[in-house]
Parts: structure tokens; C-alpha cells; sequence
């Protein structure tokens, strides 16, 4: 789908309206703040903040064969997957390159799949591709739909006020679908922040009515729960060493390389199982480590990492940490120097900045 | 993108189009950055001011700000010597975000020639600079 215009959720404006400071981000206007970035990192870590990740590709594979397909498509494996659970794996080429990391869940008659706003079209083009001589529908609900990621330790009590069921007996990557009257609205226990939460999906025409339940209104908002934008969403997920397309994944290298090995099942057969293995025989060329860097300056993507004034690796996503207070990073390292104490430098603007090897994450929740 | 910002432009002052400000008190111009441009960074989180005594040129880099979202050079726009610097942004480089136009100014920089702020914008002709 080409389109000049950016496209808006249906809660756009609700944001203009709560002050979102809105950016283009893969093709929709989306706001990347609100009361401000490292406010709405620490309020989701401390309470409960409402991210809109509507622009968040959701399609809907309906057929007899959508198992045998997305386990095809998929690096984890689907064979056994249950109904009512959520599985993140990656799609990827023959050649191992990562097409997209996605979320695929199980319903009773159909399967869904999450992707990102940025492979939305590929990944519909990669699966039509894919469906010749398939019983498999597809259909995109990504501009029918809306889609709210509550994240934060007071989510579940409080998102369990208003959908009247105990998300509490919800496990992780599981999820509750509702049927009401022709509507359906779907309650995922999952997240990209690090905090418990959980992500619900609804039609466009219901927003309306969610809107007012979760923020309160524009003269009495709710006491707790805020929204917060893009740009928490990307400090949160880095603390909690989340891997995000474009900057820990890309088709240029495999899931193994991207240091993902735990969501791939090399014992079954998946498009790129081949080169994934092939390449797990002759061992990775690096792995991805967690870096502390001295200072309060931030080590941005692309960053080259030096050992004793080599080049050693690449820093993928960087930020400073709103709730370590340290500069923390991502980065690709050769093997030798991923050990965790390693001291090493990471180039910043003209300088070189001591950094040593953390584990990851960098940020667990309590549990 | 359409900009929805409350616009304050103190209009004692000069403003590039980097969105840095200058304000001349007899041969000291001090400098720092609009309340635009700070929000546009958004978090400051860090802010790399040259040393006392280092001469800067026109055009020229004064240090860098550094933001949760991005990275940004600073430039002067004036020649002359930095004679001080905020060393308050050194601990709370957040100043910058609260206080763009007053405390959380940057440096302040003993000028040769006031003229060459002539050719800057005036608080008017900014807002429109950005309004565009």
C-alpha cells in the first residue's frame, strides 16, 4: 500500500489533544512524547503508562493450512502451538536475513500475526508469496483496528477495573479473546518495555468508549494512567534489551547473528533454517553485548567499538538509561571481547570513551 | 510535520537559523538555545561546552547537545574568547529544557565585534523561521 499521506491511528486525536509532540514514523504520524520522554520512562516503570501502537501491523491468517504455512514462515517452531498463546519469532530469506521479528498468536479458527509498521507491506507481500496451492487467507486489520500496549506494575490492576476479568490469572504470551456481539476485543499478556502488561486490540468503532476508561477526560484525566510515546517506548525497551527492527535486526545478517538463537528452532525445517545452520556450524562471527560507557554521553547506533584500538563491533541502539542514570548501549562484538568486564571503547563524536561488557538486560523488573 | 509549540521568543535578543540565541550586554554576547529547539530534542541529557579562554569564529562549533532522541552541534555565532561557561548544565542539563532562554543558558563568549550579529535573525523574524 503506497500512500503520499501519513497515515493516523484512531487515536490521533487523542494524542493532539493530550499535547503529543507527533513525529513521522514509517509512514504514520505518531507521537513521540507527551509530558516528556524520561517522565514517561520512569511513570511506566513505576505505574502505568498507555503507549498507542496501533500503527503496528495485525493481520489475520484464516485456512486449514496456516499451521503447516507459518511454521514454514516462522523460526519458532508452531507445530504444537496452543490456543490462546503468543509466540515471537522472526520471518525470515532463504539466506537467514530477518525479514521482520513478529508475534504470531493462536486463536480457535484463525492465527494473527503482529508485525512492524515498517515490514507491513513486505511481510503481507511475503506471505501471498507464500500461499500458492495453501488453504490461507490473509487479511489486514491494521486500519480497522486499534491497538493500546498498557505497560507499567499497576497495569493489571487497573486495566482489570475495566474489562471486569482478572487479567492477574493471564500468564506471560498469553492471550483472552471477547466476543461482543460482532465485536472482538483481544487482551495479550505480552510487552516491549521490560514492565508486566498487556497489549489490547479492538475495533476502530470501540475507541470512543475505550478512550475516556483508560485517560479519564481532558478536564479530569486519570490519576494513574498517562500516555507516553515513541520515545520511552524505545529508552524502555533498550534498558530491557529488546531487540528492535532496523537496529539489532535487518536482512543483511540472520536471527543467530543477531544474538535471537532463542527463538529458533534449527531442528525444523523454516525458510533460512538452511543458512542458520549452516552458519551455526562455522560459529558466529560475533554477539551481541551489553555496554556501560563512562559519562553521560550517548553511543548511537553505528558507533564503532575499539579493543586495545582496534575496531571490534558496532553499537546497535544507545541511550542514556532514565533508570540506571548510566549511559548504557547494544553493540555487535567479535567473540574474543564479548566476556562479560571487558574493557572497551566506544567512539563518540571526536572521542573514544571507556566502556566495559554488563550483562543483559540491564534492567529486570522486581518480580 | 505541523509544529504545535507555544512560542515565547524573548525579543532582546539574535537567533540563527541552528536555533541558537545571542544576547549582547556590551561585549559579552552569552548563548544558548531556543526553547524550539530544546523541546524538538526533547530530554536534554547532556550538554559539551568548550573551556574558558578557547577563541571561537563565526560559524564555528561551540560544543555539542546531546538529547535522549539525538545528538546536536553548537555554533557560535560570533568570533571572540569563551570567558565563561554554565557548569550548572555539567550536573542539570535538564536547565536547558526548563529554562532555555534564561538559566539554561551555555556560554558566554567576549566578542571582538558585536556587528557580526547583525546579519542574525531578530526574535520576529525566528518565529516565522520556525513557524515555516
Amino acid at each position: 500500500m503506497a500512500t503520499d499521506t501519513l497515515l493516523h491511528t484512531p487515536l490521533y486525536d487523542t494524542h493532539v489533544q493530550q499535547g503529543g509532540k507527533i513525529v513521522d514514523f514509517a509512514g504514520w504520524e505518531m507521537p513521540v512524547q507527551f509530558a516528556g520522554i524520561l517522565e514517561e520512562h520512569h511513570h511506566t516503570r513505576n505505574a502505568c503508562s498507555v503507549f498507542d501502537v496501533s500503527h503496528m501491523g495485525r493481520l489475520i491468517l484464516t485456512g486449514t493450512d496456516c499451521e503447516s504455512l507459518l511454521d514454514r514462515l516462522c523460526t519458532r517452531n508452531l507445530q504444537d502451538a496452543e490456543v490462546g498463546r503468543s509466540y515471537y519469532g522472526h520471518i525470515c530469506r532463504e539466506d537467514g536475513g530477518v525479514l521482520d521479528d513478529v508475534i504470531i498468536s493462536r486463536f480457535e479458527k484463525h492465527w494473527g500475526i503482529v508485525c512492524n509498521a515498517s515490514n507491513r507491506e513486505k511481510i503481507v507481500h511475503w506471505i501471498n508469496q507464500h500461499t500458492e496451492g495453501c488453504n490461507v487467507k490473509l487479511r489486514d486489520e491494521t486500519t480497522t483496528t486499534c491497538m493500546v500496549a498498557c505497560q507499567g506494575p499497576k497495569t493489571l490492576e487497573l486495566v482489570s477495573e475495566f474489562t471486569s476479568e482478572d487479567l492477574t490469572k493471564l500468564k506471560r504470551y498469553r492471550f483472552r479473546a471477547r466476543q461482543m456481539g460482532p465485536f472482538r476485543i483481544t487482551v495479550y499478556r505480552c510487552g516491549y518495555t521490560g514492565e508486566d502488561g498487556v497489549e489490547v486490540v479492538l475495533p476502530t468503532s470501540l475507541v470512543g468508549m475505550m478512550v475516556p476508561k483508560l485517560f479519564g477526560t481532558p478536564k479530569k484525566p486519570h490519576p494513574i494512567i498517562k500516555p507516553a510515546g515513541l520515545g520511552a517506548r524505545d529508552t524502555l525497551r533498550i534498558e530491557a534489551a529488546m531487540p528492535l527492527y532496523g537496529h539489532e535486526l535487518s536482512e543483511d545478517w540472520d536471527s543467530l547473528t543477531a544474538g535471537q538463537s532463542w527463538c529458533v528452532d534449527l531442528t525444523k525445517d523454516f525458510i533460512g533454517a538452511d543458512a542458520m545452520r549452516k552458519r551455526s556450524e562455522q560459529g558466529l562471527p560475533r554477539k551481541i553485548v551489553g555496554l556501560e560507557l563512562e559519562g553521560r554521553r550517548i553511543a548511537r547506533q553505528h558507533a564503532e567499538v575499539f579493543a586495545g584500538g582496534s575496531p571490534v563491533g558496532e553499537v546497535t541502539s544507545g541511550t542514556l538509561s532514565p533508570t540506571l542514570g548510566k549511559s548504557i548501549a547494544m553493540a555487535f562484538v567479535a567473540g574474543a571481547h564479548a566476556t562479560e568486564g571487558t574493557e572497551l571503547e566506544v567512539a563518540v563524536g571526536s572521542k573514544r570513551l571507556p566502556a566495559s561488557v554488563v550483562p543483559l538486560p540491564f534492567y529486570k523488573r522486581a518480580k | 510535520m505541523e509544529t504545535r509549540f507555544t512560542m515565547e521568543v524573548p525579543t532582546d535578543r539574535k537567533y540563527a537559523e541552528t536555533h541558537e540565541w545571542f544576547l549582547t550586554e556590551g561585549t559579552v554576547v552569552t548563548v544558548g538555545i531556543s526553547q524550539f529547539a530544546a523541546d524538538e530534542l526533547t530530554d536534554i541529557t547532556f550538554v559539551e561546552l568548550p573551556e574558558v579562554g578557547t577563541e571561537v569564529s563565526q560559524g564555528g562549533s561551540l560544543g555539542e547537545v546531546e538529547s535522549v532522541k539525538a545528538t546536536s552541534e553548537l555554533y557560535s555565532g560570533v568570533t571572540g574568547e569563551v570567558i565563561e561557561v554554565n557548569e550548572a548544565l555539567t550536573d542539570h542539563p535538564e536547565l536547558v529544557n526548563d529554562s532555555a532562554f534564561e538559566d539554561g543558558w551555555m556560554v558566554k563568549i567576549k566578542v571582538t565585534s558585536a556587528q557580526e550579529l547583525e546579519s542574525l535573525m531578530s526574535a520576529e523574524e525566528y518565529k516565522s523561521f520556525v513557524a515555516n
